[in-house]
C-alpha cells in the first residue's frame, strides 16, 4: 500500500499538480495539508495518473481544488483519471450541493424578547388546552355515572389493579418508613423539653393530616402518571388512537374515564393504607424509643387527635387523583408520531403530576386555615 | 495505470456464508444456511415473510450471533477474528435499515457526519463539506441537511439512511427493504438511486426486498430464501424457470407479471 502524495512542478509553462496513492476518505486530511496554497492563476493541470483509489471523498477533494483553482482565475484540466474514475469525478461534480451560506441567527435584544413572548404564549396555550382537556373528560365522566352502561367495566377494574392494588406494598412500605422517621425525630426533639408523650400527637397529625395522603399521591403519581401517558402514548403512535375515532368510539370516554375512575377509587383508599401503615410505624418508634406501648398509643391518639385531621387528610385524595390522572392522561395525548416524544411527554408527565400535587396540596393548606379546621 | 482491480476481481466472493445455523429458543430459522455475495453485485434476497431474510442480514453484519456456521466478509472470518480486525472490515460496510433508523436527536447533516466523526479524525470543514456532499448525491435538497428526522417523509428518511450507510465509502452496503413503504414513483426512483451509486461507487450491495419492481430493475443476481437455506441463486432468467412451487408463485405470480418490463 503506497502513500498518497501530491507534487506540484511550476517549471513547466502549465502547473502541474500530480497525486499519486490512494486518494481515500483516511487520507483526506493530510492531503488537504499538502496541499498547502496553490499558485493562483495560469493554466494548471491536475494529474491522477498515478492515482490507484479513488473514493467520493477523493474525487470531492479534486473538484473542490479545482473549483477553487477556477474561482482564482486559472484554467484547470483533470487529467489522467481512468474511465471508472472519470464517472465518479462526473457523478460528484454532477451532484456537488450548491454553496448555501446558512442565514445568521439574530441576535440582540428582540430576539430575545420574542422568545420569551413565544414561550409565554406556548404556556399560556398549554394550560388552556389542559384545562379544556380537564373539562371534557369531567363532563365525560359525569355522562358515564348517568349513565353507567356506558362504563367500561373491564377496563376499570383493570386499572384499578394496576394502579390500586398493585401500589399498595409501595405505599405501605414508604409511609411506614416515614412513619418511623418522625416518631425518632419527634422522639429526640421532645425528649429534651420531657414531653415524649406529645410525640403520639407529632405523628398522629403529621401523617393524617399531610403526610400519609401527600406522600401517597407522589408515590401513585409516579407510577400511574408515567403509566398512563405511555401507554395511551403508545397507542397514539400507532395510530390505534385514530382508529377508534373512525370506528365511532371517543378516546376520552374509552381510555381516559377508566383511568380518572380507577384512581378515583383507589387513591383513597391507597391514603387509607398509608395512613395506617404511617401510625403503625411512628407507633414502633414511640414503643422503642419512649416506652410508649401501642395501647397507651392508641387512647392518646384517640384523646388528643381530633377526628378533623383524618377528614382534611382524606378530602384531598379524590382531588389529587383526578390531578395525576389527567395529567397523565393529557400528556399520553400530546405524544406525537416519534419515540423521542414519548420519552419527553411521561417524564413532563411525572414532573408535573408531583409538582401539580404539592400546588393543590399547598392551596388545601391556605383554605383548612381560613375555614380554622 | 488506473484502478482495476474492481474489474479483476469480477467473480471474487465479497461475503461467505457457510454452515449457517440461526435460531430463537426452538424456532430455527436457518439451518446450514450457504450463500456467497460477489464483489461488485447486487444481490436481492427474497423470501416469504418471516423466511428470515432480515436475520440472514443482521447475522452477516454481526447484529446476531449465529449458533452455528461461519461468516466471512472480505477474506475476515466474522465470528473468530478479534475485536480490532472486526472493526476494521465494519468500517467497510453501511448498513441501511428499513425504516432508515435515523438518531433522531441529531439532525440529517449530523447524522451522515456521525460514521465520520466517530471513525476518523477530520477536519470539521472538510466533514462538513463530504457530509453535504453525501446528503446530495442520494438526492436529498440541501436543505434536508439541517432537519430532523422526525420532519421527513419516510422516502426522505430512507434516502438520508441510505447516505449514511455511504458515508464512509464502504465497499459493501446492506440494504434492509429499501424501498418498502414507498410510492411507486418514489420507489423507482430509489432502484434508479441504488443503481447509480452501486456503479459510481462500485459497491456491492446486499438488499433484502419484497419487491419485484427492484429485483428487474436493479439486482444482478437474485437469492431466494425457503425451508430454512438459500434455496436457488440466479439472474432473473433463471429464477423463471425454476420448478420449486414456492418460487414459481413468486416468479410468475400476478405482481411478478406486471413488474416484468415489456417485451
Amino acid at each position: 500500500m503506497t502513500d498518497t502524495t501530491v507534487s506540484i512542478d511550476t517549471s513547466g509553462e502549465e502547473t502541474l499538480l500530480a497525486f499519486a496513492g490512494r486518494l481515500v476518505i483516511d487520507r483526506i486530511e493530510a492531503i488537504d495539508r499538502a496541499l498547502g496554497e496553490q499558485p493562483g492563476g495560469g493554466n494548471i493541470v491536475i494529474d491522477l495518473s498515478r492515482v490507484e483509489t479513488l473514493d467520493t471523498a477523493g474525487a470531492w477533494l479534486v473538484i473542490t481544488l479545482a473549483k477553487r483553482l477556477e474561482a482564482d482565475g486559472a484554467e484547470v484540466r483533470v487529467d489522467g483519471a481512468s474511465d471508472i474514475q472519470r464517472q465518479l469525478l462526473d457523478r460528484i461534480e454532477a451532484s456537488l450541493p450548491e454553496e448555501h451560506v446558512p442565514e445568521p441567527r439574530p441576535g440582540g435584544l428582540v430576539p430575545w424578547l420574542e422568545r420569551i413572548g413565544r414561550a409565554t404564549a406556548a404556556t399560556a396555550a398549554l394550560v388552556l388546552e389542559l384545562l379544556s382537556f380537564f373539562g371534557e373528560t369531567i363532563a365525560r365522566l359525569l355522562g358515564v355515572l348517568v349513565r353507567p352502561w356506558r362504563l367500561r367495566g373491564t377496563s376499570l377494574v383493570a386499572q384499578m389493579h394496576e394502579a390500586g392494588f398493585n401500589a399498595v406494598p409501595i405505599v405501605a412500605l414508604m409511609t411506614f418508613l416515614i412513619g418511623i422517621v418522625i416518631g425518632y425525630q419527634g422522639a429526640a426533639q421532645l425528649r429534651q423539653f420531657g414531653a415524649e408523650v406529645f410525640v403520639v400527637d407529632l405523628i398522629a397529625i403529621s401523617v393524617l393530616r399531610e403526610l400519609g395522603v401527600l406522600l401517597t399521591a407522589i408515590m401513585v403519581a409516579g407510577r400511574s402518571a408515567s403509566a398512563f401517558t405511555s401507554s395511551i402514548g403508545s397507542m397514539k403512535m400507532q395510530e390505534e388512537i385514530d382508529a377508534m375515532r373512525t370506528l365511532g368510539l371517543d378516546p376520552i370516554e374509552v381510555l381516559v374515564v377508566p383511568r380518572v375512575l380507577a384512581l378515583l377509587i383507589m387513591l383513597p383508599v391507597l391514603a387509607f393504607i398509608g395512613n395506617i401503615t404511617g401510625l403503625l410505624g411512628g407507633m414502633i418508634m414511640s414503643w422503642i424509643e419512649l416506652g410508649i406501648s401501642p395501647s397507651l398509643f392508641l387512647v392518646r391518639m384517640l384523646e388528643g387527635t381530633d377526628i378533623s385531621h383524618f377528614f382534611v387528610g382524606m378530602v384531598k385524595a379524590p382531588v389529587f387523583a383526578v390531578v395525576i390522572a389527567v395529567v397523565g392522561a393529557f400528556q399520553g395525548m400530546k405524544v406525537e408520531m416519534d419515540a423521542a416524544s414519548l420519552g419527553r411527554r411521561t417524564s413532563i408527565s411525572v414532573v408535573l403530576a408531583i409538582f401539580l400535587v404539592i400546588v393543590f396540596n399547598a392551596l388545601f393548606s391556605v383554605f383548612f386555615a381560613i375555614l380554622e379546621v | 495505470m488506473y484502478d482495476d482491480s474492481r474489474q479483476q476481481a469480477e467473480r471474487q466472493a465479497i461475503i461467505e456464508v457457510r454452515g449457517l445455523v440461526t435460531r430463537f429458543g426452538d424456532h430455527v430459522v436457518h439451518e446450514n444456511l450457504d450463500l456467497d455475495v460477489y464483489r461488485g453485485e447486487v444481490l436481492g434476497v427474497v423470501g416469504g415473510s418471516g423466511s428470515g431474510k432480515s436475520v440472514l442480514l443482521r447475522a452477516i453484519c454481526g447484529l446476531l450471533r449465529p449458533a452455528a456456521g461461519s461468516v466471512r466478509v472480505l477474506g475476515t472470518d466474522m465470528l473468530s477474528a478479534p475485536e480490532a480486525e472486526r472493526r476494521s472490515i465494519e468500517n467497510r460496510w453501511g448498513v441501511m435499515f428499513q425504516e432508515g433508523a435515523l438518531f433522531s436527536s441529531l439532525t440529517v447533516l449530523e447524522n451522515v457526519e456521525a460514521p465520520m466523526r466517530e471513525r476518523l479524525k477530520l477536519p470539521p470543514e472538510i466533514r462538513r463539506g463530504l457530509g453535504e456532499l453525501k446528503v446530495s448525491l442520494v438526492g436529498l435538497p440541501p436543505l434536508a441537511g439541517s432537519k430532523y428526522p422526525a420532519e421527513l417523509s419516510g422516502g426522505m428518511r430512507k434516502r438520508a439512511g441510505l447516505a449514511r450507510a455511504i458515508s464512509l465509502d464502504p465497499e459493501i452496503v446492506f440494504l434492509d427493504e429499501p424501498t418498502a413503504g414507498l410510492d411507486p414513483i418514489s420507489a423507482t426512483a430509489f432502484d434508479e438511486l441504488i443503481r447509480s451509486l452501486q456503479r459510481a461507487l462500485g459497491l456491492t450491495v446486499f438488499l433484502v426486498t419484497h419487491d419485484l419492481d427492484t429485483l428487474h430493475a436493479t439486482c444482478d443476481r437474485i437469492a431466494v430464501l425457503a425451508e430454512k437455506k438459500v434455496l436457488v441463486t440466479g439472474t432473473m432468467a433463471d429464477m423463471l424457470n425454476v420448478e420449486h412451487p414456492w418460487v414459481h408463485e413468486y416468479f410468475h405470480g400476478p405482481r411478478a407479471r406486471a413488474a416484468q418490463p415489456a417485451g
